[in-house]
């Protein structure tokens, strides 16, 4: 069987500097897959180039057996490959409601959509409390829900979810955390991007360790997380 | 000082035109922070359409029906060459340093001066619009002038129009999510590039709907028309706060208000008797601006910057 997505030896640059030089990983439809490592990894500019916001310099990305190469950005979440993006970006003045609209901005079924906002609100009940506020005057951690209830809302194949945590308090950052187990029961398929690696290995089926461009390490969640040299440098031990 | 609520018409109606101009600037600021300074003379280019169309009709054609085809006329003139500036002037910009692009419009808009002067018939000094018969008309003390009935009509019906496009269209909520983050509109499956090119299109449409109601007031039309009433339109958008439809507007209003009244109760101030001809209404308009821009930068209805953070 093949794997949902495939990355292979991708490399991508901003003008002649490399941010990825050539990593490779797979993801397997029902699999949480972590991407690790401190800031400068090259994390982020890998989820943007699979989502199509920059384009690869070299390397192949298939998704569902498909090349994801020379597809246009707004094309790719219709494929179900959908992307929360790092720092959350809801559209501050846009409803909660029309923030989660929008993540189903390619679907014209419109009962699956209100059965989908739904479901967000389900899983996030203070989104529903506020559906008329503008998204711009949630809290970080209510706005980081929202992004990730707006992703969902195009019913992905793959969700891609970049530094979920980032900028949360630790309360937040469970709520959230615990939220991405629960999809994971459900049987989402994530690929998990963080800086908190005992929050994200703890998760992950599978994790892989960035480092300046290149994948340094890779294990299955459990090993990574008992791996010495993974311990040392991002769960602050020594 | 009875005749007030007939200078506020006059100032409404003026402020209505100078709107549906101010429209175009504002939307495409708000979706590519570019300032299409050839956008006055796309609202040019649109009242040679509609006088175009007029010239096409058998002599004798009433008004009522050469109006709606006059119209038709100016909205496909002015939207081809807004479409095509987009495509071949400032996509190619798209990434280059903010200042490129603007040099690109005004080198655009003095193009397009030119090339109306040069080819279009007879063009070199003004050419007579048609103008519709009947009226004044009179409502209590107030009287509207039969050139200013089509924007009685065009300018509410157009900001309607707008309305319901941008809030209740599929491509509408498109075009505020760009607005707000096209990058993220990208993720969420909003084609960006055509959404740009829709924000053209649309704010040509409206200048052009303007530009025959210019053609209507004034009863004739120039290759330099675009020049003034563009910064006008500007003042406006900036006014009400750029980026901002329903701004652009009220910008429009407050400006034509604003003008109307200076240029007839200025002189009556002691030692303001000189400053009170229709010459200085220009001038006037260019005032507010500056007040605004020193007192209140992000304009009547505008958002502060640091909010697109």
């Amino acid at each position: 069987m093949t794997a949902l997505l495939e990355v292979e030896d991708l490399r991508v640059a901003y003008g002649k500097i490399e941010a990825v030089k050539g990593i490779s990983f797979t993801v397997e439809a029902g699999q949480v897959v972590t991407l690790i490592g401190t800031n400068g990894a090259g994390k982020t500019t890998t989820l943007r180039t699979l989502s199509g916001l920059l384009r690869p310099a070299g390397g192949q990305i298939r998704f569902n057996g498909r090349s994801l190469k020379k597809i246009p950005a707004h094309q790719i979440v219709s494929l179900g490959l959908a992307h929360s993006p790092e720092g959350r970006h809801i559209f501050p003045r846009m409803t909660i409601e029309d923030n989660l609209r929008l993540g189903a901005f390619l679907r014209s079924d419109k009962p699956g959509i209100e059965q989908d906002i739904r479901r967000a609100y389900d899983l996030f009940p203070i989104l529903g409390e506020r559906r008329k506020q503008a998204a711009g005057t949630l809290s970080g951690g209510e706005q980081q829900m929202l992004a990730m209830g707006r992703a969902l809302m195009s019913r992905p194949k793959l969700l891609m979810l970049d530094e979920p945590s980032m900028g949360l308090s630790p309360i937040m950052m469970q709520k959230i955390m615990a939220t991405i187990a629960e999809l994971k029961a459900q049987g989402t398929t994530i690929l998990l991007v963080e800086q908190n690696a005992q929050a994200a290995l703890s998760l992950a089926d599978r994790g892989h360790v960035m480092e300046i461009g290149t994948i340094v390490l890779s294990g299955t969640g459990p090993d990574l997380l008992h791996d010495e040299s993974v311990r040392k440098a991002y769960l602050g031990e020594d | 000082m009875n005749e007030l609520p007939q200078q506020l018409v006059n100032g409404l109606l003026l402020g209505a035109m100078y709107g549906l101009v101010a429209i175009g600037y504002t939307m495409v600021y708000g979706i590519v922070q570019l300032i299409n300074f050839a956008h006055g003379e796309i609202f040019m280019t649109g009242a040679f359409g509609a006088l175009t169309v007029w010239l096409w009709l058998p002599g004798g054609t009433t008004m009522w029906l050469a109006l709606p085809l006059m119209i038709i006329g100016a909205v496909i003139v002015a939207v081809a060459i807004a479409v095509g500036a987009e495509r071949f002037a400032y996509r190619p910009l798209r990434n280059a340093p903010r200042l490129a692009p603007l040099i690109t419009a005004i080198g655009l808009s003095l193009a397009l001066q030119q090339a109306v002067w040069a080819w279009y018939p007879e063009a070199k000094s003004a050419r007579t619009f048609p103008q519709i018969s009947g009226g004044p008309f009179e409502i209590g003390n107030v009287t509207i002038q039969t050139g200013d009935i089509f924007l009685v009509a065009a300018a509410p019906l157009s900001m309607a129009v707008l309305g319901y496009f941008v809030l209740k269209t599929r491509t509408g909520r498109g075009m505020q999510a760009t607005a707000q983050d096209p990058d993220t509109a990208k993720l969420m499956g909003v084609n960006t590039d055509r959404i740009i090119v829709i924000a053209f299109a649309l704010g040509a449409a409206f200048a052009a709907v303007g530009a025959v109601a210019y053609g209507l007031k004034y009863g004739e039309i120039n290759f330099r028309m675009g020049f003034i009433l563009g910064l006008k339109a500007f003042t406006a958008a900036v006014l009400g706060g750029i980026g901002n439809i329903y701004g652009a507007m009220i910008g429009g209003v407050v400006l034509g208000v604003a003008e109307t009244l200076a240029t007839a109760y200025i002189a009556d101030i002691p030692g303001m008797d000189k400053f009170g001809s229709q010459s200085w209404a220009d001038v006037w308009a260019f005032v507010l601006l500056i007040l605004v821009l020193l007192f209140r930068p992000q304009g009547l209805l505008g958002e502060r910057v640091a909010d697109r953070a």
